[in-house]
């Protein structure tokens, strides 16, 4: 018999306990799962943009093709555009309902009318695109000029913003979490004592004694850490269409999330989770157990 | 074999529980300890089982002071010596099997090993088909023959007895002194500490008598007497 027989006699011993440790576990683990998904999405999501040179021209009503080709002439001589897109008002209508086809009270509000008829402009750099968004502006036919710096800056914006609340919440999780490790290793030696005094009669050593509980905290992180990451995945594949829907290609790269990613979450959690119940454990373990 | 000098043992500035103890034990005697409640029979059987260190002087037990070993070497000192006590301690949530087990896991032997010694072991002690009771589950003389089987497996050369008969009735008592005397004619040295006057009246063995501490009388047959 091993120690792992040791720690599974313990955790069958106080089943309740066993479970409250892992549930406070899984909690911390799904919080740790989606932030650092949230974080790696965003993530990807900027860089599609920044990796993607394209601004977008909104036209007021009434510009005709004659405008549009006369913006589109003026931009070519430039020699720094690859290609255009033009968006008519019924493309545009057809995209939002598209985006909105789960949504009937959204779709009844809108008509082409309302919506604006643009070009999208693709340049052969990121750097060219301040260029060509001042000249189109000039246009007065042009209501608006939308480009990935406004859109980078955001979501720049918003990555550092998930990070910050992720650290600080994840942070205050794994706190938690170890404390309650800690609580429940104690309260479990505490209930052993007469066991462990008997056991250290026969001889057994130090780290006989201190290994059943080790392990018990190292089993219950890992446990919920395994629940926490299985349950963020069933959260993101519940959400993909909506973001797929949403977010068009910019989502092209995280869905579905790649195979590295996932296997270095899983590596990341177990290796979270090890060194939470570890250290709770050698906590309690110190504290509690004197041999 | 086991030396006690000049051992004196104080648990706090007022209570003085042994006072200039100087004994001898041979190798594979049979002692009893007597005495009244308090006397100092569990602490000395304590000391040397190095729960408790003496306030001074030096316990030898093979020429090695057992005072001076520090912690990581206990645990190889105390598979040297084998502990039953009056209310058993066996483990409640083990079988007889297990709890009998656990004296052998802690030193580590594979698992077959530990299964073969632990069934010659309680079907020498008479207790095989008892084997995946729970300790609440036997009688009082089961749990001690259990509890017994437990300290000797792992064949320890001095075996530490406190008051092993004094929760049992007479003939339990009787027959637990029985095998305690079959293990000591293997070799095993037994040191027992007990109230119980008839048995150690009856066995005509060395008695050490202890009162507030001092050894008050040492003889080789001895009766159940500490005036």
């Amino acid at each position: 018999m091993n120690s792992f027989d040791f720690t599974k006699r313990n955790i069958r011993r106080t089943p309740y306990q066993a479970l409250a440790a892992s549930m406070v576990m899984f909690l911390t683990f799904l919080t740790l799962s989606l932030f650092i998904m949230m974080a790696f999405g965003s993530q990807q999501i900027l860089r599609f943009y920044e990796s993607k040179p394209q601004a977008i021209a909104f036209f007021k009503d009434g510009t005709t093709s004659t405008d549009v080709n006369a913006i589109k002439n003026a931009l070519t001589q430039t020699d720094k555009i690859t290609s255009f897109k033009f968006v008519s008002k019924d493309e545009a209508l057809q995209i939002y309902k598209q985006r909105n086809k789960g949504n009937p009270m959204l779709l009844e509000l809108v008509t082409a009318n309302i919506l604006p008829a643009s070009l999208e402009i693709s340049t052969k750099s990121p750097d060219d695109l301040k260029f060509v968004a001042e000249i189109v502006k000039k246009e007065p036919v042009v209501e608006e000029v939308v480009f990935p710096e406004d859109v980078v800056a955001s979501l720049t914006q918003a990555t550092s913003l998930i990070r910050m609340v992720g650290i600080a919440i994840v942070g205050f999780l794994i706190a938690f979490s170890t404390l309650i490790i800690v609580m429940i290793i104690g309260f479990k030696i505490r209930i052993k004592r007469d066991e462990i005094e008997t056991v250290k009669l026969l001889g057994a050593t130090n780290w006989f004694i201190r290994m059943p509980f080790l392990l018990e905290g190292i089993i219950y992180a890992c446990l919920g850490a395994i629940l926490g990451f299985i349950v963020s995945f069933l959260i993101f594949w519940y959400f993909e269409s909506v973001l797929k829907t949403n977010l068009g290609e910019a989502v092209q790269n995280i869905i579905p999330l790649p195979i590295i990613f996932i296997g270095e979450l899983l590596a990341i959690e177990l290796l979270v989770a090890f060194l939470v119940g570890g250290l709770g454990s050698i906590i309690a373990v110190r504290r509690y157990l004197r041999i | 074999m086991i030396s006690f000098q000049n051992v004196t043992k104080k648990f706090s500035s007022n209570i003085l529980a042994l006072e200039d103890i100087n004994l001898d034990i041979n190798k594979g005697e049979f002692v009893f300890l007597v005495g009244p409640s308090g006397a100092g029979k569990s602490t000395l059987l304590r000391l040397l089982a190095r729960e408790y260190l003496p306030t001074s002087g030096k316990i030898l037990i093979d020429n090695i002071d057992v005072t001076k070993l520090k912690p990581q070497d206990l645990p190889n000192y105390r598979k040297k010596i084998g502990f039953v006590f009056q209310d058993f301690k066996l483990l409640d949530d083990r079988t007889v099997f297990e709890n009998v087990s656990l004296a052998l896991q802690v030193r580590q032997l594979p698992d077959l090993e530990i299964e073969k010694e632990v069934e010659r072991t309680l079907k020498l002690f008479e207790i095989w088909n008892r084997r995946n009771l729970f300790p609440r589950q036997l009688s009082g003389g089961e749990a001690q023959r259990t509890a017994i089987a437990r300290a000797i497996i792992g064949k320890p050369e001095v075996l530490l007895a406190d008051e092993p008969t004094g929760d049992l009735d007479p003939q339990t008592a009787w027959s637990v002194l029985s095998l305690l005397g079959e293990i000591n004619s293997w070799g095993t040295t037994i040191i027992m500490a007990t109230h119980n006057k008839e048995i150690v009246d009856v066995q005509k063995r060395r008695v050490i008598s202890i009162k507030d501490g001092k050894i008050t009388k040492d003889k080789s047959e001895g009766k159940y007497e500490f005036h």
